[in-house]
């Protein structure tokens, strides 16, 4: 044994990290293969330096990455039933559920907050895929809907952020019926007259595209994420060849007129709140500043500067 | 010819007998034989509404899938007159795989929108077994926005294993045209009313299932994802089809208790595909004894009552 061997990590600061960061400090960028420091990932909205892979968020990573000061209200989501079939497949489902709730720290796969976007009210939602792949089920359904009420009420636009492999299929037709139910909700928000954006990250399919993440007013798509209904692997089952390069992809379905732009993460915030201005009729940022600012009317003496 | 289901042997070892008798007996002529084929006949007919009584989830999918069991155009053949089919999304192509039109139903003016699978092999491909590419919704959209601005009820008739999985289809935007059409659905201000025929798949039957009234036949299956499907995601092996299809809860009696359909639809003793007129007659009594239910609804109750309809689905425990 020699003294390199004996060192121990200071016991506090493991168990402090072990929370935020993955085990290995170094993560590989899954498109490149380069290594990179996950704390430069971190600090960088989880997008690759260099390589611009756009990795997989929190829903509270987004979220702070979205409302002013980063903080925000949660937005209580109504208590469901909790596995209605009393499903098990290779596992119960109740296993899966305790899992994923202690693994994310969520209650369900969708988290809502209200706040504010450069100084703009919304109500966002974040859809987290590290949760049971961010499946559409009873609880989420019921988050895309209470958010979407939320934003008709208090009469702001409504920001969703989908992410998911689909249905949960422990839910069976309970989850099938999280379709017609979110499409409920955003009839609802269309009538109250506020703007509905669905952003579209990696990845995002199934049940949730067939329904709420396909009937925004706008579609955003993050860089490289990967869009569609039925997934590549049962598509290439069926049709018994591989696949097109790109197919599926956000840059593929904005050629095919599913979307209305793709935009890389760094430029999403500033996209969302100029939309969110632009289709409320609110003034643009600058203007309420600048008309609001005593340094108009204010005599020049106090020396106001214009843009304080 | 008729097809037997594997679980269905006693019941087809017992007419085989009574064909082979009846061959023997057209050539003598006995009286005997005539009696044993009378007792056979009982103990078949004995034997298959035992095995229909309690069919298990599997079974019912098999007979769900049944090649003669009658498909949506046996239903508007027989339950719809005058009825003109019509074409085309006005936007890419005409997609057979859901055909629609206006017809009357008992005499009054009415919209049909249904998936065909086709019952031969030349239909089946020319109605892609049933399953959908966005052209066929985006003309579901087509015909609701009709049938709703000229005050025309809609009837859907669902049998589907799901919508396509194919590049064209993804390219076209298969998410979107499904959304859309369950959105049309649920805007209708006229009163809807959605049949399961047989099979109920996922998002390619919510599309035009999203219905007032949902009915659903006895031996029909409704459900998120099919059993192979559930068995090759969740246990990784699509040999666990009958498992899946157990645990997944796909039948009428368990969606009725769910609140996801409202009514079931009995079929005749040995499935639809044994007295494919009687089944075809019931349904008309049931829908029309659900549109009748709606009658005196005005155009924003209806689309109200579907809307609070499907909030409440799953809100309140079984």
């Amino acid at each position: 044994m020699n003294w390199i061997s004996n060192v121990v990590r200071p016991k506090i600061r493991s168990f402090l990290n072990r929370r935020d960061t993955p085990e290995n400090l170094w993560i590989k960028c899954p498109e490149s293969g380069q290594l990179v420091f996950y704390k430069d990932v971190e600090a960088n909205q989880f997008v690759i330096p260099g390589s611009n892979y756009h990795m997989r968020m929190s829903a509270t990573a987004r979220l702070k990455t979205m409302f002013d000061g980063e903080t925000w209200l949660d937005v209580g989501i109504p208590e469901v039933q909790i596995d209605p079939l009393k499903f098990r497949d290779q596992r119960r489902y109740t296993d899966r559920l305790k899992d994923a709730r202690t693994k994310t720290g969520m209650n369900d796969a969708i988290k809502l907050g209200v706040g504010k976007l450069e100084g703009l009210p919304v109500v966002i939602g974040v859809q987290d895929f590290d949760f049971m792949g961010g499946s559409l089920g009873m609880a989420a359904g019921e988050a895309v809907v209470k958010g979407l009420q939320t934003a008709a009420e208090r009469g702001t636009p409504f920001i969703m952020f989908a992410a998911s492999g689909g249905a949960r299929m422990q839910e069976g037709i309970l989850s099938l019926m999280q379709l017609p139910r979110t499409t409920v909700a955003v009839e609802m928000l269309r009538e109250a007259g506020k703007p509905y954006i669905v952003v579209l990250t990696n990845p995002t399919t199934g049940g949730v595209t067939a329904s709420y993440a396909m009937l925004g007013d706008v579609h955003i798509a993050e860089q490289g994420a990967l869009i569609g209904f039925a997934g590549p692997r049962v598509i290439e089952q069926t049709i018994r060849e591989k696949l097109p390069p790109g197919f599926q992809r956000a840059e593929y379905l904005k050629e095919h007129g599913m979307v209305d732009m793709v935009v890389h993460r760094h430029d999403l915030r500033k996209m969302l709140a100029n939309l969110c201005r632009l289709l409320t009729r609110a003034p643009a940022s600058g203007a309420t500043s600048a008309l609001s600012t005593p340094a108009l009317s204010a005599p020049a003496s106090e020396g106001v500067p214009a843009n304080a | 010819m008729r097809s037997y289901l594997d679980f269905e042997k006693p019941v087809a070892e017992i007419e085989a007998k009574v064909d082979e008798l009846r061959a023997v007996q057209a050539g003598t002529g006995e009286v005997q034989v005539e009696e044993e084929i009378g007792r056979l006949e009982a103990k078949a007919a004995q034997a298959l509404k035992d095995l229909y009584a309690s069919l298990t989830p599997w079974q019912k999918t098999q007979v769900a899938r049944h090649q003669q069991r009658p498909h949506c155009l046996d239903f508007v053949n027989a339950l719809v007159s005058d009825f003109v089919p019509f074409a085309g999304d006005r936007k890419f192509g005409d997609d057979e795989a859901i055909i629609g039109g206006f017809g009357r139903f008992q005499g009054e003016s009415i919209c049909v929108i249904g998936h065909e699978k086709g019952s031969t092999t030349e239909a089946r491909l020319k109605h892609n077994f049933g399953m959908a590419r966005p052209e066929g919704y985006r003309k579901a959209v087509r015909l609701m926005d009709m049938a709703d601005r000229f005050h025309i009820p809609v009837l859907a008739l669902v049998d589907t294993a799901g919508a396509y999985p194919g590049i064209g289809a993804e390219e076209r935007g298969q998410a979107e045209a499904i959304a859309r059409s369950t959105e049309a659905c649920l805007n209708l201000r006229v009163p809807n009313v959605a049949v399961i025929l047989g099979e109920g798949g996922s998002g390619g039957a919510i599309a035009i299932a999203t219905a007032n009234r949902v009915l659903m036949l006895e031996h029909a299956i409704y459900s998120v994802i099919s059993p192979e499907g559930a068995a090759s995601i969740l246990w990784h092996d699509s040999t666990k089809a009958q498992e899946a299809a157990t645990n997944m809860k796909i039948t009428a009696p368990d969606l009725l208790k769910f609140g996801v359909i409202d009514e079931i639809v009995p079929e005749p003793v040995g499935g639809a595909h044994r007295d494919p007129a009687a089944a075809i007659a019931a349904t008309g009594n049931a829908i029309a004894a659900a549109f009748a239910k709606m009658k005196d609804l005005d155009g924003d109750a209806v689309r109200r009552v579907r809307r609070d309809k499907f909030l409440a689905i799953g809100r309140s425990p079984v």
